[in-house]
């Protein structure tokens, strides 16, 4: 049965990306002409009923979102789009580039007649280096037709992007660091004492948004907002690219309405667990997202049930996880990642993480003590309520949910070598 | 401005818009606990150890966080607490805890925190970055195994003295800060200010330690060892022992030092007397003759160091007056050992000062007089207090004593050296009357007072108008310095001092020198100046007999030789040979 939708993902191979002609003939700009012609308030209006959320992880408000950065004054005002896609499982934001990067584009020049902006980024992450020249064409191309560069379509818009490298660390995505990173700094984040929409990149007004969050926006103004909330609940309206891959039969990027159940997700669209092994948990949103346990498999995905379970959509990456994986091992992997991509600011993280690697390493090779478990998850949610940034509130997220859902996998692992000795 | 009612630990209080909750929560009384937070710098939110509930299950750190009307805020909740204790517990397990050993024992802000919180026992497992120290250098030593982090230094040394050596580097647990490419500050083109010492909530930087060392001088029967003190000390010490900031101590000092048993107890005022009439000279020497102007002053050590570093193509505005600790120094091994009778090599001149870089300065291979070292040793205020306290002297109940002479007759000329624009002003006063052979009416010149980075006065001259300008601070200096390099400055006279504030903020004094504490010393350092029978250099007994007696007249021969130096270029791999004393030292300490 196939769950899938064609929302975003309509164009995926449907035309060579390097033919602005045959994107045109799918109906391309034609989202651009109909933003001109409602005027930015419309659109934001339309974005708010949409119920759009940033797909980059913190799911704020799109519409709400662009209001700001539409109030705030300024001769120069960027726009970034985040292509840093650096969470671990998550390769969505990759396929767009890939195979719709006009679409991906033509979101960034929306959000610029929106919010009144004049220069645009496209921050992609250094490991997709083979995109940035193929980006970098469709960029030039939409120039040579007009719908980059002065007064794009006799709008009044000037609007240029240009595609910066990223700087290969995992919290260059989160915004602020991203910011310091296109200034030619080390890539951490930065104190906001005022919003990045006004006073974001060089001092001045800026919006960053996800490339899915970008690419969301020119369906939902071509199909019209009625028809896009008739996909997805109540709550959680349209539809999500996911990033489904671990032991899974059929992993790959799909596109699902929001409500879906998990089970569909990984049995219907998935095509189930490969070698018809049993399902042991799940892993959503990437390495900083929760552990869902496999019997949890029927609550929907959307941002309301997840959260009930101390989950979250995140990225939109699913990572599947069958009986043979160890919880603590899987841990120990996650916690690898978050100690080297730690960027060493604050307390909290540089030496939360330092710690967290000692004890989970102690739970891998079975010789941690009862204190251990209690210290672990002391630790961890100083890290969650403490850190200065998303990569340290959230690098525990597997850990303390891991605690909550598998106690009797630590508790095995505690004093095991002296136990068999 | 908006107002916004908030309540604190159900207690309400109403603070302007832009307050942070750690101000707001002063106003009742409340002081949250803080590590990267500094009055004088930004906010920075690195150290997480001051967070507060401001809703159920969301803590926000309240150095950075701005209050929002009808906030409600729990500073004592136990997710709050154990939180804050938690942070704590990891900067614990990372950190070398030798307290007992530490320079900053009893004056750490970690340590303080530790006290609060009091921590008995955590189960963390202890893992110490056993990293090597940093003592490369006269003036500071860098310990980094015990660096929390906080990036105060670097704001010191990027943003106040824009001499940028301090920066950080890698990332997780390897994260540091450091000069580029983990050097030495030997290697680097640190100027030794020690702003950054001063801003250090703990033992990762500080002063070298040279008390070792003046112990064994005293205790060496076979020495005379006098001792000089600049006067930034005298407002300064007092603080060390529990005084307010600005009381005036002097006669305090003296005794004290007299009790350690140094033979005779000068006062640095009067080579400062002195530094003017050679400056002063040097200065309408160069107005006179078509010499290089503007004259920039020369007494601030640091400061030097910074201009042969960065901007050598203008060594030739630099006076050539030594600073007066050298001058002293230079005095010290001739003209007073003459007078006593004494072979200069018997002679051991130790000096006081509120500065780091007068311990490099004392090294430099120019300071040296018919081949004796001008000072021997240079103590900072910080290690000075450490003497009197490990010789058990009750510091703010001793008796006054008063200077030996001839070198502890002064003025208050000599005392405004410690506080940024005190040179000029002490100039003005000299210079105005030898020029216009009148009395100065009024010998307080406003307009060159204060904590603004620059300031500027036109004075009269017998008709000719001259534009002074004094900065402190280096990046302050860097301004001045650029508007030269361009050919756009119209300043005949400029004063600089390395540190905010002048010496008074310099890197040696006390730890704590916020620039709360710099106005107090300030106001120490002009009180001090008001009361002096004599104010200005040229009227000093002593100093006139000094020129009668040995030097002849200000800018003479012998006065040529002893009393001024020259400058180089400085690059960033300072050869070792360049510190000609160093090796010798390195000798006699094995
Ligand atoms: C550690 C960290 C890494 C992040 N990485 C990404 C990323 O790779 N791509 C992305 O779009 N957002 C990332 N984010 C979220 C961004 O900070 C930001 O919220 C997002 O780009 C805003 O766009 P949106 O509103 O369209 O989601 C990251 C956040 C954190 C804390
Ligand atoms: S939580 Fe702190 S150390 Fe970790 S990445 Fe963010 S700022 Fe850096
Ligand atoms: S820096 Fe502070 S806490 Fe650390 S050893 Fe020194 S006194 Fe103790
Ligand atoms: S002594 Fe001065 S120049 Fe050197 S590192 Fe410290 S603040 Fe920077
Ligand atoms: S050396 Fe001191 S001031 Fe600098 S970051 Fe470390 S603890 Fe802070
Ligand atoms: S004092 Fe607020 S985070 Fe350090």
């Amino acid at each position: 049965m196939n769950r899938t939708v064609n929302i975003i993902s309509k164009n995926f191979k449907k035309y060579n990306p390097e033919s602005i002609e045959e994107y045109l003939e799918l109906g391309g700009f034609e989202a651009l002409k109909k933003a001109i012609e409602m005027g930015p308030q419309e659109i934001i209006s339309t974005l708010k009923t949409s119920g759009l959320k940033g797909r980059g992880g913190a799911a704020f408000s799109t519409g709400r979102k662009w209001e700001y950065s539409a109030n705030v004054k300024g001769d120069k005002k960027f726009i970034i789009c985040n292509a840093d896609e650096g969470e671990p499982a998550t390769f969505k934001d990759r396929y767009l580039l890939e195979y719709d990067p006009f679409k991906v584009i033509e979101g960034m020049i929306i959000a610029a007649y929106t919010t009144g902006s004049t220069d645009g980024y496209i921050y992609i992450r250094e490991e997709y280096k083979y995109l940035h020249n193929k980006v970098r064409k469709a960029i030039e191309l939409a120039e040579k037709h007009g719908f980059l560069g002065k007064n794009i379509l006799g709008s009044g818009l000037n609007f240029n992007i240009k595609v910066v490298s990223g700087a290969g660390a995992y919290v260059c995505g989160e915004s602020t660091a991203l910011i310091e990173s296109i200034e030619g700094k080390s890539g951490r984040p930065r104190l906001k004492l005022t919003r990045t929409s006004k006073q974001g990149l060089f001092g001045l007004p800026t919006l960053v948004n996800n490339v899915e969050t970008l690419a969301a926006v020119p369906p939902i103004l071509e199909m019209g907002v009625e028809e896009y909330i008739k996909y997805g609940t109540h709550t959680s309206k349209g539809t999500k690219l996911i990033s489904l891959c671990g032991n899974v039969n059929k992993p790959g990027a799909y596109e699902v309405p929001f409500g879906i159940t998990l089970r569909e997700i990984i049995y219907d669209i998935g095509g189930g667990i490969k070698d018809g092994k049993q399902l042991k948990f799940l892993q959503l949103g990437g390495a900083s997202g929760a552990i869902i346990p496999a019997k949890l498999i029927d609550i929907k995905y959307c941002y309301e049930d997840l959260e009930e379970h101390g989950a979250s959509v995140g990225s939109g990456a699913i990572l599947v996880a069958d009986e043979t994986n160890k919880v603590t091992h899987f841990l120990k992997s996650v916690q690898d990642f978050f100690i080297h991509e730690s960027c060493g600011k604050c307390t909290p993280c540089r030496e939360g993480n330092r710690q967290l690697t000692k004890i989970i390493n102690r739970f891998v090779t079975g010789n941690a003590s009862v204190e251990d478990l209690k210290t672990v998850e002391k630790f961890a949610n100083v890290m969650k309520y403490a850190s200065f940034c998303g990569l340290g509130q959230t690098a525990p997220t597997a850990l303390l949910t891991a605690i909550k859902y598998f106690p009797v996998e630590f508790y095995q692992q505690i004093d095991r070598i002296r136990k068999t000795s | 401005m908006k107002n916004c009612t908030i309540t604190i630990d159900n207690k309400e209080v109403t603070v302007p818009e832009g307050t942070s909750i750690l101000e707001a929560a002063k106003k009742v009384s409340i002081n949250i606990p803080t590590l990267c937070n500094h009055p004088d710098q930004t906010v920075k939110a690195n150290c997480r150890i001051c967070l507060v509930e401001t809703k159920p299950g969301k803590l926000e750190t309240a150095c950075s966080t701005k209050v929002r009307d009808g906030m409600t805020i729990n500073t004592v909740s136990k997710l709050v607490r154990d939180t804050q204790r938690g942070v704590l517990e990891l900067i614990l397990a990372n950190h070398p805890q030798d307290c007992l050993k530490c320079i900053r024992n009893g004056k750490c802000e970690l340590q303080k925190l530790c006290e609060m919180f009091h921590i008995s026992k955590s189960n963390l497992e202890d893992e110490i970055d056993a990293l090597e120290k940093d003592e490369s250098n006269p003036s500071i030593v860098r310990d980094h195994s015990k660096c929390i982090k906080c990036n105060r230094c670097i704001e010191v040394c990027q943003e106040v003295q824009g001499v940028s050596i301090l920066s950080h580097a890698h990332r997780s647990t390897k994260y540091c800060i450091t000069p580029a490419f983990e050097k030495k500050l030997v290697n680097t083109l640190c100027v030794f200010c020690g702003q950054c010492t001063s801003v250090c909530p703990v033992g990762a930087l500080y002063e070298k330690d040279d008390t070792e060392k003046v112990w064994n001088a005293l205790y060496n029967d076979n020495l005379h060892v006098i001792v000089q003190i600049a006067p930034a000390v005298r407002v300064s010490i007092g603080e060390e022992f529990g005084a307010k900031p600005g009381t005036k101590v002097t006669g305090k000092v003296v005794a004290a030092l007299r009790r350690l048993g140094f033979d005779k107890v000068f006062d640095t005022d009067f080579t400062a007397d002195l530094t003017i009439m050679e400056e002063g000279h040097e200065l309408l020497d160069r107005i006179n003759r078509g010499g290089t102007l503007p004259m920039i002053t020369s007494c601030s050590p640091g400061w030097i160091n910074y201009i042969e570093g960065f901007y050598p193509q203008l060594l030739d505005h630099l006076s050539s007056c030594k600073s007066p600790q050298q001058m002293f120094g230079a005095l010290s091994k001739t003209y007073y050992a003459k007078k006593l009778d004494l072979d200069p090599s018997q002679i051991f001149t130790v000096s006081i000062m509120p500065c780091t870089a007068k311990k490099y300065e004392a090294e430099r291979k120019e300071m040296s007089s018919y081949g004796y070292r001008d000072v021997d040793a240079v103590l900072t205020t910080r290690e000075l207090a450490r003497m009197i306290k490990s010789a058990s002297i009750d510091f703010l109940n001793i008796e006054e004593e008063n200077f030996d002479e001839p070198f502890g007759i002064t003025t208050g000329a000599g005392v405004i050296f410690g506080v940024t624009g005190g040179v000029m002003e002490a100039a003005l006063r000299t210079v105005y009357e030898v020029v216009t052979e009148h009395e100065l009416e009024n010998l307080d010149f406003m307009d060159v007072r204060g904590l603004e980075g620059i300031k500027e006065a036109t004075v009269d001259l017998n008709g000719t108008p001259i534009k002074v300008a004094v900065a402190h601070g280096l990046s302050n200096a860097k301004k001045i310095l650029n508007q030269i390099n361009e050919g756009k400055s119209d300043y005949t006279f400029i004063e600089v001092m390395c540190c905010p504030g002048g010496c008074i903020g310099g890197g040696g004094q006390p730890i704590g020198s916020t620039m709360k504490v710099r106005e107090e010393r300030i106001k120490g350092i002009y009180d001090v100046d008001k009361v002096m029978p004599l104010r200005k250099s040229h009227e000093n007994p002593a100093v006139k007999e000094l020129y009668e007696e040995f030097l002849g007249q200000p800018l003479g021969k012998i006065s040529h030789k002893l009393l001024h130096t020259t400058y180089s270029p400085r690059s960033e791999k300072i050869d070792f040979d360049y510190l000609q004393w160093n090796n010798e030292i390195a000798l006699t300490e094995e």
